[in-house]
């Protein structure tokens, strides 16, 4: 896992570059009131991505959302799906189907008869609703259940409904508001699985909105991290992982340590430590995740540094090692050890230091 | 968790209350029902089926009736027009100015309802204020007079007062929508209307009986508005129930009516909390 030193602006792989832009938003803000929710947000989904709007709770993340599917008016900015002007249709013409945080199934019908709604109110005929809901249910393994109420079944099959009652008028876009929060951590899990594997074999674009970055990373082709209203980066799991944007990226996706050092003609000088770096001369932050941070060994070309070990956290396969390299203190994951670790001497590969820009300042 | 002591304080007077004058008079007036009068102005109290076989056989007495359950369906049906597409509305579209509008369906639950079914005589009158405006647009010489003392000045005003009591219950089920319900019907491409009849009406619906029931239970018994607004023509069943206690002296047949009523009312009552029942998913 080296990662290149290179801007926010990280390269598309090229086969995504290929698929074809489905939804487009331009400079979409929404404010309630004096309440700036989201400012200057433009994003791109293409055919058949996977992408998650990630964010912490307030960010803004399930208004994009409900301004996708119609639910609210951006205050300016504009939404193209192809050449139609998505933001001017009301949320029942959209092709853009939503899966509820809270299922939203309707109580007083059947399952069938939920997800046979979007049909019945298109007006298809009879025959081929029965066949399409046979399909939709079939396909989420609820047709043993179809025709119970919605409160006689569970949360994690009312959820599967709530799929099928989207997925069954083959909308272009499938929009999907935290689905998995009301779940248990095992059944979430396992339906991640399935709800990727879904996604790839319907081919439609999904929108995922979720606060949860382990989720975000599992599922999506791509991340979209929106913090107080504002994009922060947008880029595929790996590349937002490896060369996280902003000091708030790199925090908020996984465990980092952060550095701060000082460019003086190509050689960063951070406390102790130093390395060379092709950067300009000024101050400058870097992000270095603990699993690039060994046990010193033989790699004599290593950024080196001793140190007294403040703690161990035992995680399992792994352990974080928390290191105090006078007044620095670095946090390192290794693979566990039964030693208890005093004194050590740690290393990293120059590269493996991401520069990142400081998160600008949001209220 | 509380002490016997504290529980039997709690507990005796609203039960001594209910007792003393709720079961006490049903059963004074059940027992009524089985007696009769003597020539001579007195209760005979020997039991026996008459005042009911009376209530079967003297066709003014169940034609009372029938009339004052179809004003009572009337009532009903207006008050649901009315209540239904303003809770309608106040739960739905009102925004901020919800709270002043729903105040303003309950305030005139403040005015006594003698007030208002005198205020209905004064608008409805010969020369009040509907005739006035009649002739004074002159649309009529002389004032119109079926307005008032009939069965629709009966209807009209029982349909003012009740049509509150039939605007709470829907309108709080409509509150209790989760407008999530809604958001995933247009969602999956429902137009307003097509959600209206699909998702809002059917949840709705356990609130549209209970206020329905209320509309038609206190309509059918009531005997104020009948007897300033309804005339000869407008007389309900209590309105003989009222007479056969007072000036007529008759009891025993006044109880029988009475509670052939509540019968009526109470399998109504008991219909209507079954469809209920059957309308809520919660």
């Amino acid at each position: 896992m080296t990662s290149p030193i290179i801007s926010s602006t990280a390269t598309v792989r090229p086969d995504r570059a290929a698929k074809s832009t489905l939804l487009s938003i331009r400079n979409v803000a929404k404010s309630f009131g004096r309440n700036t929710v989201l400012r200057n947000v433009s994003l791109e989904v293409a055919e058949g991505e996977f992408l998650t709007i990630l964010g912490e709770s307030g960010s803004g993340k399930t208004t994009l959302l409900r301004i996708i599917a119609g639910f609210e008016t951006a205050t300016s900015g504009e939404l193209w799906m192809g050449a139609e002007r998505l933001d001017h249709q009301p949320p029942y013409r959209r092709r853009v189907n939503t899966v509820f945080q809270s299922y939203a199934l309707f109580p007083h019908l059947t399952v069938e008869e939920n997800v046979a709604y979007g049909l019945r109110v298109a007006k298809r005929p009879d025959a081929e609703i029965a066949q399409r809901v046979a399909e939709a249910l079939d396909k989420v393994k609820m047709t043993a259940h179809a025709t119970k109420k919605p409160s006689k079944i569970s949360g994690g099959q009312q959820q599967r409904v709530a799929l099928a009652r989207a997925l069954v008028n083959r909308p272009r876009l499938l929009l999907l508001d935290e689905p998995l929060s009301a779940l248990d951590a095992n059944l979430r899990r396992q339906m991640q699985v399935e709800l990727k594997s879904l996604q790839r074999e319907v081919g439609i674009a999904f929108v995922f909105v979720t606060h949860d970055q382990e989720e975000a990373m599992v599922m999506s082709d791509r991340i979209a991290l929106l913090r107080s209203g504002e994009l922060e980066q947008v880029a595929t799991p790996r590349e937002i992982y490896n060369c996280p944007a902003t000091t708030y990226v790199a925090q908020f996706i996984g465990h980092t340590n952060l550095l701060k050092g000082e460019v003086k003609d190509g050689v960063v000088r951070c406390g102790t430590l130093s390395w060379t770096a092709p950067l300009p001369n000024g101050p400058a932050l870097f992000s270095l995740r603990p699993e690039h941070i060994r046990l010193a060994g033989s790699g004599a070309t290593n950024v080196r540094i001793r140190g007294r070990v403040l703690q161990q956290a035992f995680h399992g396969a792994t352990e974080l090692i928390r290191v105090d390299c006078g007044g620095l203190v670095l946090v390192m994951r290794t693979a566990s050890t039964s030693a208890m670790l005093d004194e050590v001497e740690l290393e990293f590969a120059a590269p493996d230091a991401v520069p990142v820009r400081e998160s600008p300042e949001r209220n | 968790m509380f002490s016997r002591a504290y529980k039997t304080v709690v507990t005796v007077p609203p039960l001594a209350w209910v007792t003393l004058f709720l079961l006490v008079p049903y059963l004074l007036m059940f027992c009524y029902s089985f007696w009769s009068v003597s020539p001579s102005q007195t209760i005979v109290h020997s039991w026996n089926l008459d005042n009911y076989k009376e209530l079967l056989q003297k066709t003014v007495y169940w034609q009372t009736l029938l009339r004052s359950m179809w004003i009572a369906a009337r009532v009903m049906l207006f008050a649901l027009l009315l209540g239904y597409p303003v809770a309608y509305y106040l739960s739905f579209y009102a925004g901020r100015r919800k709270d002043l509008l729903y105040q303003l369906v309950i305030i005139p639950l403040w005015v006594s309802y003698l007030v208002r079914a005198y205020a209905w005589k004064t608008i409805l009158g010969s020369d009040g204020v509907f005739n006035t405006l009649l002739q004074y647009v002159h649309l009529t010489k002389h004032p119109v007079d079926f307005l008032l003392y009939s069965p629709f000045a009966v209807v009209l005003t029982l349909t003012h007062i009740y049509t509150p009591f039939t605007f709470l219950p829907i309108y709080a089920a409509l509150e209790h929508i989760p407008r999530n319900l809604v958001e995933a019907s247009h969602d999956l491409g429902a137009t307003p209307s097509q959600t209206f009849w699909k998702v809002i009406f059917p949840l709705s619906i356990p609130g549209v009986l209970a206020g329905a029931t209320f509309a038609f239970v206190l309509s059918l018994g009531d005997f104020l508005a009948p007897q300033l607004l309804g005339g000869p023509s407008g007389i309900m069943i209590s309105n003989i129930v009222v007479s056969l206690f007072g000036a007529a002296y008759n009891w025993p047949l006044g109880a029988a009516i009475s509670l052939a009523m509540l019968v009526i009312v109470v399998s109504l009552l008991i219909f209507s909390e079954r469809l209920e029942k059957k309308w809520s998913f919660r």
